[in-house]
């Protein structure tokens, strides 16, 4: 789930017409001096990161004016870590005078499978033990998210949390109100806590953290999200190269998340490409068991085309210092595996894949995968074993395990040369990738493999070279399902006259800045 | 008998005119799924492997007849729109494949298929497959290939992987036990056919006599169903494989989950909960078929 900052969360309160503390985010220390000279007199800071307890680690401090609240930004927090994030971001706000704290929440219910609404009128830190010890003051209510909540129905949760008179109507204005932005807003949960009841008897969200779906992120420009992902760090630049490339592709499902970074070959870590959330992670057990590290988690499944799993193994392998590729899931895929094991070659043979590569492919026309993976990689500089689905992936992290172990990862190797490759004829696709033939390459090839393997048959010769049997934009809006196989069977079986580009925004320059 | 779609049923394909929908309408037929029409706005009149295509549900239950399950196909933010058009034609079971679908989405899809009376499976799901009978979605990925894997037996299968959903029946198969129905819940957080819905169908189903489960970390289906069991409410034996047990506990989202949710979601909380009502926990994946051959044996089948 994303995740919005205090602030952006607040920002949402306010415009839906919520009481929160006057006050803005800042960025510098001058900025934040200047934001509290707007307040006027004694504000507090607060730091902008995804950890809770912010409090005792020093993310949470108290100002006596402008002055005091830039040295304290300046100095204490921003640019510092806060149990490990670090701070980029202030929040300046009034102090509030609290006189009772409260907390509301709209969550998405997994089990009841309707939203439901939470309200205990005793609230603050640690609200999961306050609501087990006074189940009396704890309030839920399921929601038909068709009609909304009613301000009769936020009234009555209320009234039976045990609030009467001005609070009560208060407190059920912000019930109604919040459910109003979990909905708007498509959150997953949107708490307030504590919801204050302030001094002079005024209701205000003192703090406020809102996660929102990440399916329903595309929907919410407004939000500013820049990963629709819950991540306990911020993204790091795969991360967000990996997410470029799945946000817009709707063919099968590709999930990237680096689990860590800066290790050397000495620490064993291996690039995990799964398919399927459950086979993968038994995959990475037995990559664990043998005594890895796995350096990502890694997701190509849901018959994802080739071109989706070629990106998934480039990202995977600009990560430094790997030992080895490890590819496993469910062992028995609904998906035709020869897809993911052409998009594997392209990557490889790009790449000149030097580390030991184990790949478990098993599922629909596993004979055919294992063939092309192994047999088109032949004269890559390391080892590359393919296995089908009756063997099983504590046999296949063994056998990484044994190639590890014996190959020499200093030793200089010879990479092959790509074919040389003048454009003739080209269409685009419908990821923005290229496709093009080389027609004094093709004159002289004897197969014409690419017309007989492309999967969606676009491919006819028109004498004696391939060409388009549709138009260039039907190809472009998805008729080409970039199979690779124009390029991928061609440079094995063909005369490599034919090329599909494939452009990862970012990839060239992140791999640049490394070397 | 199997649970949720037999081979008379009647089967509609929505956005059967994509790449999906055709290449899985081409599965269904093959294995033996009764596909009467599919849905593809401004493809009406077409037709796609021998199937007629209809520009609305209804105009499809107008000419075809009734039609008892949809199986959708199109993009996630999309699903919502097809599965409420599914329910207002009288549909009583939607299988919505698609990853992606919008939480808020899902939410209206349940209050729409609560007032039909109408079930569905997923989102995110790769479907569910009866045996010699019929599939819905896209479990087996080809007919010849879904007709070698899968043998027919005494054994439901419930798996909220969908690549484990294939690879537990192919190697139960292996092992000589074949299945009834085999589903995927689905992979998404809210979905409409949780694990103890299915465990549920399976009780009641008298060709199914144990059912293979397999069951992840997050989420509370897994204890849904150890409290079915120790109810009495399921009285045939469960085979349990609980996945997740070295990942990393998952972040909660709130505090509001945690008080939702309570200790449940845990793998010691799962497997413990599981094995107290009385189901067989296995903790090696590869040893499922052992176990299932030893509960099976015990019940003389």
């Amino acid at each position: 789930m994303a995740r919005l900052y205090e602030y952006q969360g607040k920002e949402l309160l306010r415009s839906a017409g919520i009481n929160v503390p006057p006050g803005r985010v800042a960025r510098s220390a001058v900025e934040a001096g200047a934001v509290a000279e707007e307040i006027g007199g004694r504000v507090v800071l607060k730091a902008q990161v995804f950890v809770t307890g912010r409090a005792a680690a020093g993310g949470i401090q108290f100002a006596e004016n402008a002055p005091a609240a830039e040295r304290l930004a300046g100095r204490t927090m921003l640019g510092r870590p806060i149990k490990g994030q670090r701070c980029e971001m202030v929040l300046v706000e009034r102090t509030v005078e609290i006189a009772r704290e409260m907390y509301a929440a709209v969550i998405v219910d997994n089990a009841a499978r309707r939203p439901v609404v939470l309200f205990s009128s005793v609230g603050g830190s640690g609200v999961e033990a306050i609501a087990a010890a006074h189940p009396e003051a704890l309030v839920t209510t399921e929601v038909d998210p068709r009609c909304g909540l009613a301000a009769f129905e936020a009234r009555e949760i209320a009234r039976r949390a045990g609030l009467r008179g001005r609070e009560l109507v208060g407190v059920a204005d912000v019930i109604h109100k919040l459910y109003g932005v979990a909905a708007a807003s498509e959150a997953r949960a949107a708490e307030i806590n504590p919801l204050v009841i302030a001094s002079g008897g005024e209701v205000v969200a003192v703090d406020c953290r809102i996660t929102v779906d990440d399916y329903a992120v595309f929907r919410h420009p407004e939000l500013g999200v820049a990963v629709a992902r819950e991540f306990d760090r911020p993204p790091t630049a795969l991360d967000l190269i990996a997410y470029e490339v799945e946000k817009d592709d709707y063919r099968g499902t590709f999930y990237f998340v680096q689990l860590a970074e800066g290790f050397g070959r000495a620490d064993r870590y291996v690039a995990f490409h799964g398919a399927g959330g459950g086979g993968s992670m038994m995959s990475m057990d037995a990559a664990l068991a043998e005594g890895f590290r796995i350096a990502n988690f890694c997701d190509t499944s849901g018959n994802p085309p080739a071109s989706k799993v070629y990106r998934a193994a480039r990202i995977l392998l600009a990560q430094s210092n790997l030992v080895g590729y490890f590819g496993s899931g469910s062992g028995v895929a609904s998906q035709e595996q020869f897809h993911s094991a052409r998009g594997l070659v392209k990557a490889f043979r790009e790449v000149g894949l030097d580390i030991p590569c184990v790949e478990r492919l098993g599922g629909n026309q596993e004979e055919r995968a294992i063939q092309i993976l192994t047999q088109y990689t032949a004269d890559l500089p390391a080892p590359i074993e393919c296995y089908g689905k009756d063997t099983s992936a504590r046999f296949c992290a063994r056998r990484l395990r044994d190639l590890t172990e014996t190959y020499d990862y200093a030793a200089a190797r010879e990479k092959p040369v790509p074919p040389s490759h003048s454009s003739s004829y080209a269409f685009e696709t419908v990821t923005q990738g290229t496709v093009s033939f080389d027609y004094s390459r093709c004159d002289s090839c004897a197969s014409k493999v690419c017309v007989e393997e492309c999967v969606p048959q676009i491919l006819a010769l028109e004498g004696d070279r391939p060409a388009l049997n549709i138009t260039p934009e039907e190809a472009r809006r998805g008729r080409c399902s970039e199979c690779l196989a124009c390029e991928v069977e061609c440079h094995a079986r063909g005369n490599g006259g034919g090329k599909i580009t494939l452009p990862i925004p970012g990839l060239e320059a992140y791999l640049k800045s490394r070397a | 008998m199997a649970i949720l779609i037999n081979s008379e049923d009647r089967v509609l394909v929505q956005g059967i005119t994509g790449r999906e929908g055709r290449a899985r309408t081409r599965l269904m037929r093959g294995y033996g799924t009764n596909v009467v029409a599919g849905v593809s706005p401004g493809h009406g009149g077409e037709e796609v492997e021998g199937v007629p295509v209809f520009d609305t549900v209804a105009a499809a239950a107008e000419t075809e007849g009734e039609l008892y399950a949809s199986v959708v196909f199109v993009p996630g933010p999309a699903v919502k729109e097809a599965a409420l058009e599914a329910f207002a034609a009288g549909v009583k079971l939607a299988v919505l494949v698609p990853d992606r679908v919008p939480i808020w989405d899902v939410l209206a899809i349940e209050a729409a298929a609560r007032d039909a009376g109408a079930r569905y499976v997923g989102p995110n799901t790769l479907g569910l497959l009866s045996v010699d009978k019929a599939v819905l979605g896209m479990v087996g990925g080809r007919a010849e290939a879904a007709r070698q894997w899968f043998r027919p037996g005494p054994v439901g299968i419930a798996s909220r992987s969908g690549g484990i959903t294939s690879s537990l029946a192919y190697y139960l198969g292996r092992a000589g036990i074949g299945a009834t129905t085999l589903i995927h819940v689905g992979g998404d957080p809210v979905i409409g056919t949780p694990l103890q819905d299915v465990v549920r169908m399976f009780q009641d189903d008298p060709e199914t006599k144990a059912v293979v489960m397999f069951g992840e970390i997050g989420g509370s289906q897994e204890e849904s169903v150890a409290e079915l069991i120790a109810e009495g409410v399921v009285t045939k034996p469960v085979v349990a494989f609980v996945g997740g047990k070295a990942a990393k506990e998952g972040t909660r989202f709130s505090h509001a989950g945690a008080i939702v949710e309570g200790s449940r979601g845990t793998y010691e909380g799962k497997v413990g909960a599981l094995r107290e009502a009385g189901a067989v926990v296995v903790d090696d994946y590869d040893e499922v078929a052992e176990h299932t051959l030893g509960v099976l044996r015990d019940l003389g089948t």
